[in-house]
């Protein structure tokens, strides 16, 4: 993070203005990832009036980073209308899409109206396993088309894979490709909950040996590995008082039908943009008031953990576990691959799970003793 | 700089109020400027029709305790600048664009 952007987000986070927000435009798509956290019937989205409205609101509230997402954001056929508007009113705008229905006239009309980047997710270099995890044959093909369009317009290419159990292995094919085609390349290794609660797409998850893999990789790590993966300190007081992310408090998400949450991965219902103002929600929701009073000091566990200066705790996933102070089990594994310390989390987890096996023991033993 | 000078800010940025300053970030290369109080309100007024001076004297003079000529120096430093970066249009002529940002919000 530049000097300028860091002390922006200072100034944003005193004056309690929400810098970014994501706001989802449909949940209807074109491809039907396996991974997918998303419901993609439409259950009422905003109106092209209600979002032209809504960024208003948003300008007014003083948000400048603004991505647009979904779903897949040109399944609306309203879109570029949307964003011309969001232009008007001087957002900086980050889009996210699969690229499919991004033909020639599309990536003129997104360069004319001078988009700040493009996200376009590749699961892999193969077409076997970017269509089989996309669930649409051709959909690579398609995608790399549009990223080249994007590019020949000169044009930021982001190219965002997701690391899962299918394409494990391929991310370094990925990479090949994004610096072919002039794209930066960003890896998210974390499938993520549905936002209904559903985590059985958890299981799509790669497992320790991957993750510490890829943290342990010099060409993806941004800095020093050695440094990156060092056994952590444990927080100091500063660390204690630390805001946990931007979620809540410079940053908001907004759904296609107006619900706002603190964050696209923390569900949290906060309001909804059409019975009240996006200012209000923001100034004065009782949920996202609840979120900002949260530090790692107030956290059970996380603030005796040893990772609660470093972790990359997600409160959102933490919500989606239960406990909104508690830990994200998720994050304490990619603390534990990073550094083979385990958390305190991990370890109470561990220990429990120890006393079942006792438990198990003992009656495989009555039984052995019966028989 | 000519005698009539208009200043239009360029659509290819993004631009938002943050308390007293203006943050500006050219989307082409996501450079990031950040603009004080004055040089925001210069930069609020720069429609491509108003002049310069015609600015200066009601949107500096008018609002902050400067004189003229002295405004009128530093104005025209300070578009200079930003007509280096790309971030506002400058001409002896007015400036109408196909699609002109409306006054920044925030």
């Amino acid at each position: 993070m530049s000097h300028l952007v860091a002390e922006m987000s200072a100034k944003a986070l005193k004056l309690r203005i929400p810098l970014s927000v994501q706001l989802d435009l449909t949940y209807r798509c074109n491809e039907r990832c396996v991974h997918c956290y998303l419901d993609h019937h439409d259950h009422g989205e905003m109106t092209t009036a209600e979002i032209k409205d809504l960024l208003e609101q948003m300008a007014e509230a003083g948000v400048f980073y603004l991505t647009i997402s979904g779903g897949e954001i040109l399944m609306r056929r309203d879109f570029f209308e949307i964003l011309e508007y969001a232009r008007e009113l001087t957002f900086c705008i980050k889009l996210k899409t699969n690229g499919i229905l991004i033909r020639k006239k599309e990536a003129d009309h997104i360069k004319a109206l001078g988009v700040e980047s493009v996200q376009i997710s590749i699961y892999s270099h193969l077409p076997e396993v970017h269509d089989a995890i996309t669930k649409l044959p051709g959909s690579l093909a398609q995608s790399i088309e549009a990223v080249r369009r994007l590019r020949a317009h000169g044009i930021h290419v982001v190219m965002a894979n997701v690391l899962m159990t299918r394409n494990a292995h391929d991310y370094a094919g990925v990479r090949a490709l994004a610096a072919e085609l002039g794209a930066q390349f960003i890896l998210d290794p974390t499938v993520t909950p549905m936002m209904d609660g559903d985590r059985s797409i958890l299981s799509l998850n790669v497992d320790e040996n991957a993750l510490r893999e890829v943290f342990q990789n010099e060409a993806l790590v941004d800095g020093n590995v050695e440094e990156f993966c060092a056994p952590p300190q444990g927080p100091d007081e500063d660390a204690l008082d630390m805001l946990p992310c931007s979620a809540g408090h410079t940053a908001c998400y907004v759904s296609p039908y107006g619900d706002v949450y603190p964050c696209v991965q923390f569900p949290l219902p906060s309001g909804n943009v059409r019975q009240t103002k996006f200012a209000d929600i923001w100034r004065d929701s009782p949920q996202l008031k609840e979120v900002r009073s949260i530090t790692l000091r107030d956290m059970p566990s996380c603030s005796k953990c040893a990772h609660g200066g470093t972790c990359t705790r997600c409160p959102g996933l933490a919500f989606l576990e239960g406990n909104m102070r508690g830990p994200s089990t998720q994050d304490c594994e990619k603390s534990f691959a990073r550094t083979g310390i385990p958390s305190v989390n991990l370890m109470s987890k561990k220990s429990a799970v120890a006393g079942l096996v006792q438990i198990q023991g003992a009656r495989a033993m009555a039984t052995a003793a019966s028989a | 700089m000519s005698e009539k000078c208009y200043v239009a800010r360029s659509t290819k940025i993004a631009a938002r109020m943050m308390g007293d300053e203006m943050m500006i970030m050219l989307t082409p290369d996501s450079t990031l400027f950040t603009l004080n109080e004055v040089a925001s309100a210069i930069f609020n007024a720069a429609d491509g029709m108003t002049p310069l001076d015609v600015i200066v004297a009601e949107r500096v003079c008018g609002e902050f305790d400067v004189e003229l000529e002295v405004a009128l120096k530093d104005a025209e430093h300070v578009v200079k600048e930003l007509a280096g970066h790309g971030v506002l249009l400058v001409s002896d002529k007015p400036i109408t664009q196909p699609r002109a940002f409306a006054q920044v919000a925030g």
